[in-house]
């Protein structure tokens, strides 16, 4: 058994909050400048090149690429040999981000009840989602979420019956429905099976992996591909102004899922898709 | 066709503006998103006076981040609009001149446009660090309580926005797609 204190959780995690809002990663730097080789749209390209001209300012002067800083998404992956001591995780976890977010000048944009809205003023709670795996060591991955691009996400319950292309329908829909809300080029994040929650958790895993990624099993990878032209065929383009790129990458997840079910989620992100992480 | 749009702002600068132009704003515009269009739509209908003059106004719907030591602004990106639709036309009918932020409007909102002949302009939504490159002052004029949705009064410099609906009805967002997709078929 190995001890952690968990105000090294806390220290990691207020890090992580500021690096994951001021630095994109290299995958998707390299997928947009790919992206743009191949878009011929004036107006697309001219978006394009101010996005990236966004994320080269924000990394020189050191300010966040996006006003929406996002809630707080926290993924731990926790050893089931390590013994947490110091104090409770989640209030370890609570108080990185509230460092994080007050000391890294982060948009605090969390209100306290749904309907009574008053914001908490700190960015905290943190939406924190714990998995226990092997080993003594824990993986914390910080995913601020912006909203503008949450709000356009769904989750459907298919019949079994509309099958694979009942499910690639549906994520298209999802994408053309957003137009341009969610600030395209976006990366899509799909869950398929489960339960109705578990497809949902799944489609937000998927914007965590890196979108140079490959799926293992080469079925999701080919409708992973599949559903990446099929959404730059709605002609939306970046900012919705027009062209092919509207989506840089679509990630897949699937699960076991019940003889009456065919649950699918998908979780919309903006061109700031922003993860990052540390182990522990 | 790109424009340079500056004070004073006036409906006649604006009608020849149409959806895909290019407009480089500079003048004080004012912040308000979804709590501050609230709050002034309810100040409106008691009859208050409200924070800032709606005639000849510009909105922009941004909460941006806390400004760091020397700065005027943090980031400072678009917030998607269509939260304002609720708000929207009854402001335009007031004289408000242009709204600015990103993504589609509701039908209510594109006759209101039409209407008063005013405008809606589009900042390139997650460009935050890049259009808060633009704003040279900033000031909390009112709903301080109320942190990132506070009310503000900007001056900026050559704001680089998009038209997206504009007085004749044109709207980029149905246009833009259709045109590229027509490029498209062989």
């Amino acid at each position: 058994m190995r001890e952690i204190n968990v105000k090294l959780i806390e220290d990691k995690i207020a890090e992580l909050c500021i690096e994951a809002n001021h630095y994109l990663g290299d995958d998707l730097k390299n997928c947009m400048a790919e992206m743009l080789e191949n878009e011929s749209w004036t107006v697309a390209r001219q978006m394009l090149a101010s996005i990236q001209e966004n994320i080269e300012i924000a990394e020189e002067g050191v300010f966040p690429l996006c006003q929406d800083t996002g809630m707080a998404c926290v993924f731990l992956e926790v050893g089931q040999d390590v013994h947490f001591t110091g104090g409770l995780l989640e209030d370890a976890v609570n108080e990185g981000v509230r460092r994080g977010y007050r000391d890294g000048y982060l948009r605090k944009s969390i209100v306290a009840d749904p309907l009574r809205r008053v914001n908490t003023g700190d960015n905290t709670p943190a939406y924190i989602n714990t998995e226990i795996v092997a080993g003594d060591r824990v993986k914390i991955i910080v995913a601020p979420k912006g909203f503008g691009s949450e709000n356009m996400s769904q989750v459907k319950m298919l019949p079994p019956s509309a099958g694979e292309e009942g499910v690639k329908e549906f994520v298209v829909k999802v994408c053309s429905d957003a137009g341009a809300n969610p600030c395209p080029p976006i990366v899509i994040g799909v869950g398929i099976g489960g339960t109705f929650d578990k497809a949902a958790l799944m489609a937000k895993k998927a914007l965590l992996k890196s979108v140079d990624e490959e799926n293992e099993d080469p079925y999701y990878r080919d409708m992973e591909n599949e559903l990446l032209d099929r959404i730059n065929g709605l002609g939306i383009g970046p900012q919705g102004f027009g062209g092919r790129t509207t989506a840089l990458s679509v990630k897949i997840n699937a699960a076991p899922t019940h003889i009456a079910g065919l649950p699918v989620a998908v979780n919309v992100n903006c061109h700031v898709s922003r993860h990052k992480e540390a182990i522990i | 066709m790109e424009y340079r749009l500056t004070e004073p702002f006036t409906k006649d600068k604006i009608k020849d503006f149409r959806a895909g132009d290019k407009v480089l704003v500079t003048g004080t515009i004012y912040t308000a998103r979804d709590a501050a269009h609230k709050r002034i739509t309810e100040m409106l209908e008691r009859g208050e006076d409200v924070p800032f003059a709606i005639k000849n106004s510009i909105i922009y719907y941004v909460g941006p981040t806390p400004a760091k030591p020397g700065r005027p602004i943090g980031s400072a990106g678009p917030t998607t609009s269509y939260r304002m639709d609720a708000y929207a036309p009854k402001l335009l009918d007031m004289g408000q001149l242009a709204m600015i932020g990103k993504g589609q409007r509701s039908s209510e909102v594109m006759e209101a446009v039409v209407r008063n002949g005013a405008v809606y302009l589009a900042a390139i939504g997650g460009a935050a660090a890049l259009m808060a490159r633009q704003v040279v002052s900033s000031e909390v004029i009112a709903f301080d309580d109320l942190g990132a949705e506070a009310v503000r009064k900007l001056y900026v410099e050559e704001l680089p926005l998009t038209v997206v609906l504009d007085s004749a009805g044109g709207n980029l967002y149905v246009e833009g797609r259709e045109n590229y997709l027509k490029s498209t078929v062989k």
